[in-house]
Parts: structure tokens; C-alpha cells; sequence
């Protein structure tokens, strides 16, 4: 069959071309989530880090959650999430190395401007989502198990309220990401907690505005973490350690502070010096 | 409307500008789809004639699953590979994870059904002409296989086109197994994915009628230029 | 049409009594489908020479026995012997058939031929040649290169002689090969037909052309509701047919 005799090399071709691009090992695959990637800020240090050092980072950003999965799978080097209880139970499981704070920003809770459920200006987290909870206001949740789900269940929780048995009704799950959430909270007018830099950097707000922040409960810590070897021999190290060094040392954490959205700064670096 | 005409104003602005970005993602698309549809071809075309032309116990069984396989879900398809080249899973020490290549073998899973369904069909309807005088001429079911295939080069042209649109569309798959890596592993859906996430609808709306505008060319050519060899070969 | 021979080669395929898979032998075939009896209980033999036409009205079963004796249906009962020197091992690679309705290949007029020329064996070197030289015996030469589907109804039928020309078969199996046919198309079958009998190929063919049967024909099988009812050569068949249902056929009276 000479036509399909003729794809075979053609096909091994692509194979080895694409392998070869593959093959180059000056890279290290990082595990990091939707609201870091979106928010611009690897697009901006990545590149630095890169050029002085000619190790390519590869970002796969899903959620928290998933991230974790990634890296207990050994499918990537090093973690860089925001969930301070899951990645020190990562740690304590022997999957990861050491966690090291790296910046944090902050949460702010979003909802029409309108606000028909009047939670603009309330003092605490807890507050709003009580007023939200009883106005039964359209809520969107990420519903997917990321660091930014995590944390919203965790504020219902603490005001005694478990919004999982209106899912459905006021309660909407979206499982998706930060942005798909986003974008599920303009097109209802529903409220939705979301990440600081996401939220300034995402662009279809629609009539969506800020209406609560500044409770110390929405602070958001970012921490990073390298892959144990014991567990997973083929994760570079060497490598990954270096990203973690340049990070959380003086040039990372400048760039970090550095970051811009429209004017704000998104995240604030905050790692221990020496840690 | 003001997302849907900035869109357009957007994607003649990224082909016009020949967008350095857009221009990497769009031939890591095609890299990937054709050399896809290629393995599905290599695969579906042989498995689509041994199912028209031989008698085997599970024979239809086979032929009913094939055909239900044409609609698998991207993402079902997509986490079987991940599970199969994840470190953790029986192929991950091929560090395969994440590179072009899985996207290559989950995009080839999802089309080589189409490919070998299309192909038994047609293959099946063309026995029926040709079987008497093949086998007097000599030649079994086996024998005939390279010719049936040949003869009916027109009507596959067709079915590996269907296999290249499903490869080219499908976004499921190859975000779990690419992992959407910028200059990695982004192709055009993965992107439009990303940006829609991101809030901006008129770039990915942008994007998308890029990656229409190139399926529309490639099924143009095609369509063309099978026209004329039709015309000419009947 | 040149259908004089430009060299001698051809007429080396003439089965010598060494190599020659005939006399057929057919005993008691019977043939059933969905319950029914479409053949029943023929028996005859056919010895090498003459040219014999199988006549009957339709829904006889003509073509069926045609298929039957080629090989390309297995019999209900009864048996189909080639009885000659090589035996029935290698009978089927000395037998050919052309079908009402030529089927040819989505290639172009010499491929179809050379692809037969392949499928038989035949070394590469010479089935350019071998095909160049049936294309020209039977008036194909000028659409050597023409997609085979392109060429009209009469021309595609030549070409499916020319492709079993070209394997120079010792038995040609023909099931009504002119039945679509034009009377000129049908006289270049023919004369086909009859060179491919001087070069020494064994004709077995249907028709429902009494003229072209009493052309064609030296000896005559008869076939009635899946029946033999008479083997008797040409002439004394058409002059003084033994059956009554034979003689209503050749007044044209026995339709079914």
C-alpha cells in the first residue's frame, strides 16, 4: 500500500521532531495554579529567571487541588500553590521537601454592583456571607477543590453556615477555574470570592464590583515546595531547587513586588529570609 | 455585539500582524492534529478493511463498539492517557507527560475510530462490488485489501478529514495531557481555553475564528483538489 | 482492431495434454438458498476444444452453474473436478471469468490489466509488456492512460477480456457478457471471444442471444428450473432439440 507505506516516515518524523523538543532537559515542570498563572506574574519573572540561569520553566496551572494530585503523581518538580493545611500535609507525607512562604495577596469578595443582598462594607467575611446566606443571593464557587475553594468553604464553615445543601438553588458549583467562575458570576450577577490579581487582571467584570475586602481572613499565602526525589527519582532537583532559591531569595522576591496590575501591586513577597 | 466585533477586529489583526505567539501555537496545532490523524490513518484504515472483509467470532460486537468509540469524550480520553504516562502510571517512565507527543497519542485514541468506522463502511460497500471478480482474478479478502483501500481513496480522503476536524477541535484531551505549557504545549483550543478563562472574550473569540479560518482552508484544498481527481478518476 | 498476432509467444499457453487442468467433470451439483433448490442434480463433463454455450431461460440458473464450476460459490452437493494432468491444486490459476457487468479498478486501462497480470504471479519485468500487448489486440492501445471508469460500456467490457487475455487462461468462464451491450461492441466481444478460442482458451458461456449463440456455440448445455435437460452439440440442438421445453424456448415460448 504504497500511500500508507509513505505516511510511516512522515509520521516518524514528526515523532522525532517534536521528541527532540521534548528531549531538551534544561527544563522544570511546575505545578502551580489558575490564579497565578492568570494573573500575569509567571509571564513577567519567569522570563528573568530563565535568562539567568537557561532553565526553562514549564507551568501547568490547574487547581490547588490538582496541583497537589500532579505532584504526588510525580508529574511535576515543584508545587506552587496557596493552601498552607494541604501543602504541610503534602510535606508531612514525605512527598514534598521543605514548604518555604514565597508572597501573598488577598481575597476579595465580588458581586453586583447593585449589591441586593447589602454586603458592601460589611467588616468581616463572615459577616457577608451570612447576609447571602440569608438573602439566598447568588453565590458562584469554584467547586473544584483549588486553594481558592478551600478557603471559601473554609469562611462558611466558620460562619456556621454549610452552603453545600442549597447547591443548586443560590449555591452554584461551577468546577471550574477562577476565570470560568468569574465569567459564570458576570453573566448571573452572582457573587463569587476570587484572588485579588485574578479578578484585577480578569476582563469581563461585566457589572461585577468589589464589595468586601480587607479582613485579615482573606489573606492569601502562596508557598512553595520541592518534589521529593525518595518518592519519585526522575524529579530534577537540582533544578528545581535553584527556581525555589532564585524565589524566595533577593531577585525573586524584587520581581515578585515588582508586579504590576493596571497600576496595583498584585502580590506581596514575603519570604523568610534564610528559611 | 461589542465582545463579537472586537473579536474579528482581533483575529485580522493577529493574522495581519502574523502575531509571532499565534503563529507558534498555530503549527504546534497542526504538528500535532496531522501527526494524529496520520497514526489514526496508519492504524484505522488496515483495522476499518480487516473489519469489513473478515469473518471472525465478535466481529460485530467489535463493529458496534467502534462506532459508539466514534463519540468518546475528549476528556475521558484525555485521563486515560494521563493515567497510563502520569510518573505514577505503567508508561511514566517515558516522561511523556506534558509533551507534544501525549497530545499526539490522545488526539490519535479519539480519531483512529472515526478513521477505521468510516473505513469499514466503506470498504464493506465496495466487497460487495468487487468481491466476485477480485477472487476470480485470484485474490482473497487479504489480497484485495491494498486495492479496495486505493479505490476507495476518494471517500476516505473524506474520513481522515473528519478524523483531522475532531483532532483540531478538541480541547479536552490535550489540556490534561499538554497541560496548556506556554511554547510548550499550547495549541489553538488550549489558548482560546485560557484566554476565555482569563475574561477575555474577544481575544479567544478572536483565536477561534483564526483556527475556523485554517480549518476552512484545509477543507477547501482538500475538497478541491478531491474534486478533480474524482472528476478524472470517477 | 488488430487482432492478428504480433508474435508467436501467445500460443504458447496452449494447454498441451501435459499441463491442461480440463476435462471438467460436474456430478450431481445441487445448490440451495433460503430453502430452495436452485441447481439440482447436473451432471456433465466438458472435454478440452470446443466452445460450449450454456442456454436456458432466465431464473435457470445459468449463472449460478457458472459460478459454481469457477469456484466462486460452494456447492450444496454434489462435485466440481478438474481432471486433467495438474489436477484441481493449482485449477483456479488457469481460470478466468468475465461478468455482465465489467468491474473495473479506479486506476487507469493498463493498470487494470497489469493488476491482474500481478495478482497471477506474473513477474514484474513482463506485465508491461504482456498488457501493452492484449491493449493492442483488442483496440485499447489509444486509452492506455485513460482512467478505466471513463471509457464506455462496450470499451469497459473489452477491457475485462483484455485483463483475462492477458492471463491466457486455459478455461474462460463468460455470464452474458454482451447482454448490455451495442451490436458493434457486441461483434468486437465476440471476435474477442473467438481468438482467445484460436489461441486455445476453453470458452463456457451464458447468453440469452440465441444468435449470438448459434455463433458462438459448438455444443450446447440446456438448463431448465436448475436443471440439465440436454448437452448435444450446436447444430442438432438448434435443428432438432430433444426437449420439449428446449424446442419452446428456441420458438420463444418458454419464459420462465
Amino acid at each position: 500500500m504504497r500511500f500508507t507505506k509513505s505516511l510511516i516516515p512522515v509520521i516518524a518524523a514528526l515523532l522525532f521532531t517534536l521528541n527532540a523538543h521534548a528531549a531538551d532537559d534544561k527544563f522544570i515542570t511546575v505545578a502551580s495554579t489558575t490564579s497565578t498563572a492568570n494573573s500575569g506574574l509567571f509571564d513577567v519573572i519567569l522570563p528573568v529567571f530563565t535568562k539567568k540561569t537557561g532553565i526553562e520553566v514549564r507551568v501547568v496551572a490547574v487547581g490547588t487541588g490538582k496541583a497537589i494530585r500532579l505532584a504526588r503523581s510525580g508529574d511535576a518538580d515543584v508545587l506552587f500553590v496557596h493552601h498552607k493545611p494541604s501543602e504541610e500535609k503534602f510535606v508531612a507525607d514525605g512527598m514534598g521537601m521543605k514548604r518555604s512562604d514565597v508572597m501573598y495577596n488577598d481575597f476579595v469578595m465580588v458581586g453586583p454592583a447593585s449589591d441586593p443582598a447589602g454586603i458592601k462594607g460589611s467588616e468581616t467575611a463572615e459577616a457577608a456571607l451570612k447576609k447571602l446566606a440569608a438573602a439566598k443571593a447568588p453565590f458562584a464557587s469554584r467547586g473544584d477543590d483549588s486553594g481558592t475553594n478551600k478557603k471559601e468553604l473554609g469562611l462558611w464553615k466558620a460562619a456556621g453556615i454549610n452552603p453545600k445543601t442549597s447547591s443548586g438553588t443560590w449555591y452554584r458549583e461551577t468546577g471550574s477555574g477562577m476565570g470560568a467562575t468569574l465569567n459564570v458570576a458576570s453573566g448571573m450577577n452572582a457573587y463569587a470570592l476570587t484572588d485579588r490579581a485574578t479578578w484585577l487582571k480578569f476582563k469581563n467584570k461585566g457589572d461585577l464590583a468589589i464589595l468586601v475586602e480587607g479582613d485579615p481572613k482573606l489573606f492569601n499565602q502562596y508557598g512553595i515546595i520541592l518534589v521529593s526525589a525518595e518518592k519519585h527519582p526522575h524529579t530534577k532537583t537540582a533544578l528545581g531547587q535553584k527556581f525555589i532559591d532564585w524565589i524566595i531569595g533577593a531577585e525573586g522576591q524584587t520581581e515578585i513586588s515588582n508586579y504590576q496590575i493596571l497600576g496595583n501591586q498584585a502580590f506581596f513577597a514575603n519570604a523568610k529570609p534564610g528559611s | 455585539m461589542t465582545d463579537i466585533s472586537a473579536a474579528f477586529a482581533t483575529a485580522i489583526q493577529l493574522l495581519i500582524t502574523l502575531d509571532a505567539n499565534l503563529i507558534e501555537i498555530v503549527g504546534l496545532s497542526l504538528q500535532v492534529s496531522i501527526s494524529a490523524v496520520a497514526l489514526a490513518t496508519v492504524i484505522g484504515l488496515p483495522m476499518g478493511a480487516a473489519l469489513a472483509l473478515f469473518k471472525f467470532p465478535g466481529r460485530g460486537t467489535l463493529t458496534v463498539m467502534l462506532n459508539a468509540l466514534m463519540g468518546l469524550p475528549p476528556v475521558v480520553v484525555g485521563l486515560v492517557v494521563y493515567l497510563l504516562l502520569s510518573r505514577s502510571g505503567p508508561l511514566g517512565v517515558l516522561g511523556l507527560l506534558f509533551t507534544p507527543t501525549a497530545m499526539i497519542i490522545a488526539q490519535a485514541i479519539l480519531v483512529t475510530p472515526i478513521i477505521a468506522a468510516l473505513t469499514r463502511q466503506v470498504v464493506a460497500d465496495l466487497w460487495v462490488e468487487y468481491a466476485e471478480q477480485m477472487r476470480s482474478l485470484g485474490a482473497g479478502p487479504l489480497r484485495a485489501v491494498p486495492a479496495l483501500l486505493y479505490d476507495a481513496r476518494f471517500t476516505l480522503v473524506t474520513a481522515v478529514l473528519a478524523g483531522f476536524g475532531r483532532a483540531s477541535a478538541e480541547v479536552g484531551a490535550v489540556m490534561i495531557v499538554g497541560g496548556n505549557i506556554d511554547h510548550v504545549t499550547r495549541v489553538m483550543t488550549t489558548a482560546i481555553a485560557l484566554e476565555v478563562s482569563k475574561g477575555d472574550l474577544a481575544l479567544a473569540l478572536g483565536l477561534g475564528i483564526v483556527l475556523i479560518g485554517l480549518s476552512l482552508a484545509i477543507n477547501a484544498a482538500t475538497f478541491t483538489a478531491k474534486q478533480r481527481a474524482e472528476a478524472a478518476w470517477t | 482492431m488488430d487482432l492478428t498476432a504480433p508474435n508467436a509467444a501467445p500460443s504458447a499457453h496452449r494447454a498441451s495434454a501435459a499441463n491442461t487442468i480440463l476435462p471438467l467433470r460436474v456430478e450431481g451439483l445441487a445448490y440451495d438458498a433460503n430453502g430452495q433448490r436452485l441447481i439440482d442434480g447436473i451432471t456433465f463433463t466438458l472435454d478440452a476444444g470446443p466452445r460450449t454455450v450454456i442456454l436456458g431461460p432466465n431464473g435457470a440458473g445459468k449463472s449460478l452453474l457458472l459460478r459454481l464450476c469457477h469456484g466462486l460459490i460452494a456447492p450444496s452437493g454434489g462435485t466440481v473436478t478438474w481432471q486433467g494432468a495438474t489436477g484441481n491444486a493449482d485449477a483456479a490459476t488457469h481460470q478466468a471469468m468475465v461478468f455482465q457487468r465489467p468491474v473495473l479498478l479506479r486506476r487507469s486501462v493498463i493498470a487494470n490489466v497489469v493488476y491482474g497480470l500481478k495478482l497471477k504471479g506474473t513477474l514484474r519485468a513482463e506485465r508491461a509488456e504482456i498488457a501493452a500487448d492484449v491493449l493492442a489486440r483488442t483496440g485499447l492501445a489509444r486509452f492506455k492512460d485513460t482512467p478505466a471508469r471513463l471509457l464506455s460500456g462496450g470499451e469497459q467490457q473489452k477491457l475485462a477480456l483484455a485483463r483475462t487475455w492477458a492471463l491466457r487462461p486455459q478455461v474462460l468462464f463468460l455470464d452474458e457478457p454482451t447482454s448490455n451491450l451495442d451490436p458493434a461492441a457486441t461483434h468486437a466481444v465476440e471476435s474477442i471471444c473467438q481468438h482467445m478460442h484460436d489461441e486455445g482458451t476453453r470458452l463456457i458461456m451464458t447468453t440469452h442471444d440465441l444468435g449470438q449463440a448459434k455463433r458462438l456455440a459448438d455444443d450446447v448445455l440446456f438448463i431448465h428450473k436448475g436443471r440439465l435437460l440436454e448437452h448435444s452439440p450446436a447444430n442438432a440442438f438448434f435443428e432438432t432439440p430433444a426437449s420439449g421445453e428446449a424446442a419452446a424456448f428456441l420458438r420463444g415460448d418458454l419464459r420462465w
